[in-house]
């Protein structure tokens, strides 16, 4: 591989860290020349042109536009073609993930807190599959944090008050870094863990050894109903609410005569905000639920409200 | 010397603290920020000293953000972008148009006054118990979770903001209204287009980092949700509001420092700088293409990922008047006649230096390669290419290149040449090996790290305990040749700007009768000998 030639230089472990090794190495390539062309010149001229050297220094290049038409157009080529390959990468790395592995990420001040679907709950730690992608849709309690994971050359902020969804995926068994890499306050730097990538035999046999406590959707049904939800939401409610059943991943029409997709971004924001999007023809009377969940609950109930998506109403 | 000069009108401290003479403010500044920048410095030590081994074992986590935020913002605020524009600029803007002083030069002695207020304001912040939030203040960390003298900083910023503004505002008139006669835009010297677009942006953005300021205060005094998502504000409004200006600001500190080094250049190659009109509007087109190119700084923070495409591209666009100027840098130098006095070394050293702080910036520009590279050292590295061995490196140029004009003295040529390289080397040793941490995913602002970065950062830190020494030769040598160095003639290095037509150091009101400009900056005749602007 050529990537194993540049000293010091691991090679990333996904198919994105690929492209961005090869951009790396393009960069690193551009810039080369370009310092190796300017240094040259500049010790020629230094040499050649010092005082004491006799030498011609008649005959100047005259000054014309031509100089200058040319050097900028010849940076602006180069820079419009950087600019592409970086941006055809980027959107490559940052796609809408596709309905896969769900995890969830609660980033807070210091630590990281991953669930499994299955409710298989770790700290500063997260074990997945190799060769499968992995989505995560991550959130912080409190201040901005960054998912940063050097081995995918991946990196996502964690902004409160959003879901964030990010696509993983690992090639190869083994543990590498997760940094935190957005400051955030004193213990910033104790704010690393491990993502340990396994065989997905192991992984099963990981997933199953861990304890779970019961899976995210069933404590979230249980939230569902503690919570008071389920007495309008639920069936044969006396309240009229619209009904959750089947509702995920399904366009959802609004009062304003828009539609959204349900998905984990907007239930997080009915929750939160309800008043900010009305589903048509029903009265806003949900009061906001910010600052009565954590977010650790609201992921269970995110969780439970897909499970009902394949339920009918 | 018979005749007074600016130096020997008047001895009184009086004299000096309510001097209305720009180079007497000139010299306050530059005091000032000797004072800031080697308290920048001692915050930078600590760090890299602490860096040295992998544990947190000189000092706690929370000393160390703080130190980290002391030195950016000190470096930022109070060092970097008052740096040329304010000592440098203070003093040759006048001269170099030719006229007596500034066009408000009460209000130039105010700006120094509200500086070291703000100055004043954010030392005591750091003193009283610090603060940790970061130069960058970014929310809502900062607006909420903080427990440190976060308003009382950002009130020192905010009221240094106010001595920029007026510093901008008078270099924009005084360019404007007091050129002397036959001193028209294309004769005057690319030093002063240079500071003419610091200006612009000292004024136009500099407002925006007030209102940011006031707002996160608002928002951690009286709880009104403007930033904290929990009261319904949003974090990344915050950061759009502070990298509205405070991309402009890197312009603002990077510009002086290119005006510099045209008059370096051209002086030691003996010739014309070469493509003047291309330089000087380049120096326009950064202040103004530098205003639409904030985003670069969200690339993985949410923002949508069709304004990180456009900010991207505008970043690279940026980059284009910076390859032009080092482009005609390099020309200028073909079939000169070079001397290597010291202000040539910083020049060319400058040249390199920035030229890797500029390409690496590309490689930050890049949208996929920016997803690993941003927050970690590889920023670092960069920006230190930029503002330290980019601007340092040219204020050091420039001070050493115009010291004979402020002080009336020669230094000695050996030491300055011996300082230059060794700030190069120190300069490259401390910095390159962090381009490394960084590409191997070394985050920054971290106190404690995993040990296989070690390596590296132990280099870094042994390349900062020689650029600390490099740093404090010229304090030496320049602080003796100030009082007992050799007279030094109105035009030691015989160069055609009309700073170099009067005594050094100047009379009070800097020329004895009102020069007249009759051609071009840079011009030297066939025998590489100056042909003054005013001859």
């Amino acid at each position: 591989m050529w990537r194993q030639w540049i000293p010091f230089w691991q090679p990333g472990l996904s198919p994105q860290s690929g492209d961005v090794d090869l951009l790396f190495a393009g960069l690193l390539i551009a810039s080369a020349v370009v310092l190796g062309l300017l240094f040259f010149l500049l010790t020629l001229f230094c040499v050649r042109y010092r005082s004491g050297n006799q030498t011609d220094r008649e005959h100047r290049v005259a000054k014309s536009w031509h100089w200058e038409v040319g050097w900028t157009a010849a940076s602006l080529v180069g820079f419009l073609g950087l600019f592409v390959w970086g941006a055809s990468v980027y959107f490559e790395m940052y796609k809408t993930p596709a309905d896969e592995l769900d995890v969830f990420v609660v980033a807070k001040q210091w630590m990281w807190k991953t669930q499994h679907p299955g409710g298989q709950a770790e700290i500063n730690a997260l074990h997945v599959p190799v060769k499968r992608p992995v989505r995560l849709v991550m959130a912080s309690q409190d201040v901005i944090h960054s998912f940063f994971i050097p081995a995918l050359r991946l990196k996502h902020d964690v902004v409160p008050g959003r879901y964030q969804d990010l696509e993983i995926e690992v090639d190869r068994p083994g543990q590498y870094h997760l940094f935190c890499a957005e400051y955030c306050g004193t213990d910033h730097s104790g704010m690393i863990g491990e993502i340990v990538a396994m065989e997905p035999a192991d992984f099963s046999n990981w997933l199953a050894q861990q304890a779970p406590s019961s899976p995210l959707a069933a404590e979230g049904g249980a939230l569902f109903r503690e919570l008071g939800c389920s007495g309008c939401h639920g069936n044969g409610s006396k309240v009229r609410a619209p009904p959750l059943e089947g509702v995920y991943g399904r366009p959802v029409p609004l009062s304003d005569g828009s539609t959204v997709i349900a998905d984990d971004k907007y239930i997080r924001d009915s929750i939160l905000l309800p008043r900010s999007q009305i589903v048509a023809s029903y009265e806003p009377l949900m009061p906001s639920f910010e600052g009565k969940v954590s977010e650790d609950q609201l992921l269970r109930l995110v969780m439970y409200i897909k499970s009902l998506a394949g339920r009918s109403s | 010397m018979s005749e007074t000069n600016y130096l020997t009108t008047d001895y009184t401290l009086r004299s000096w603290f309510l001097t209305t003479d720009h180079k007497r403010i000139a010299i306050l500044y530059f005091a000032s920020l000797i004072f800031f920048f080697f308290i920048g410095g001692a915050a930078a030590t600590v760090i890299r000293i602490e860096l040295a081994t992998p544990q947190g074992d000189l000092v706690s986590s929370d000393t160390y953000n703080r130190l980290f935020t002391m030195h950016g913002i000190i470096m930022v605020w109070f060092f970097l972008i008052p740096s040329i524009p304010n000592t440098l600029g203070n003093f040759v803007v006048p001269l170099m148009i030719g006229a007596r002083d500034l066009a408000f030069p009460r209000l130039n002695l105010m700006s120094w006054y509200i500086f070291m207020l703000g100055g004043c304001t954010t030392l005591f912040a750091i003193f009283a118990g610090g603060i940790d939030t970061g130069w960058t203040f970014y929310t809502p960390f900062s607006t909420l979770y903080s427990n440190s003298y976060v308003i009382l900083a950002a009130a020192g910023v905010f009221i240094a903001g106010f001595s920029s503004i007026l510093t901008g505002l008078n270099f924009i008139v005084s360019i404007h209204r007091l050129r002397a006669p036959g001193l028209t835009w294309y004769r005057l010297p690319l030093f002063l287009w240079s500071l003419y677009a610091t200006s612009v942006i000292l004024v136009l953005a500099t407002p925006v980092l007030a209102i940011t300021l006031l707002l996160i205060a608002t928002e951690r005094f009286f709880g009104v949700g403007i930033f904290d998502p929990r009261i319904g504000g949003d974090p990344l409004l915050f950061q759009h509001l502070f990298w509205f200006y405070s991309h402009p600001a890197v312009y603002i500190m990077i510009l002086p420092g290119m005006g510099v080094i045209n008059e370096l250049i051209s002086c030691f190659s003996r010739k014309e700088v070469f493509g003047y009109k291309f330089v000087a509007w380049a120096s326009l087109a950064i202040a103004a293409v530098g205003f639409l190119v904030w985003g670069h700084h969200m690339f993985v923070s949410g923002q949508s990922l069709v304004a990180s495409l456009v900010f991207s591209f505008m970043s690279f666009i940026v980059a284009v008047p910076s390859a032009i100027k080092v482009f005609n840098w390099t020309a200028t130098l073909h079939k000169g006649l070079l001397r290597f006095d010291a202000p040539m070394l910083y020049a060319l050293g400058f040249i390199g230096l920035f030229t890797i702080g500029g390409l690496t910036g590309l490689f930050l520009a890049c949208l996929a390669y920016d997803v690993h590279a941003t927050d970690t050292y590889f920023v670092v590295a960069h920006f230190h290419y930029i503002m330290v061995g980019g601007m340092v490196t040219a204020y050091f140029g420039g001070l050493h290149y115009w010291w004979p004009k402020i002080t009336g003295r020669l230094y000695s040529e050996h030491w300055a040449r011996a300082a230059a390289v060794l700030i190069f080397f120190g300069f490259n040793l401390t910095f390159f090996p962090q381009f490394i941490l960084g590409a191997e995913g070394m985050p920054r602002r971290y106190h404690i790290y995993p040990p296989e970065f070690q390596v590296w950062n132990v280099l870094s830190s042994g390349g900062a305990a020689i650029l600390a020494l490099a740093y404090l030769m010229p304090l030496f040598y320049l602080g003796y040749s100030a009082f007992f160095g050799p007279r030094a003639p109105a035009n030691p290095w015989d160069a055609p700007g009309l700073e170099w037509q009067t005594s050094s150091p100047p009379p009070e009101h800097n020329f004895a009768t009102q020069p007249v400009v009759t051609r071009k900056p840079y011009q030297y005749n066939r025998n590489f000998q100056a042909e003054p602007q005013n001859a």
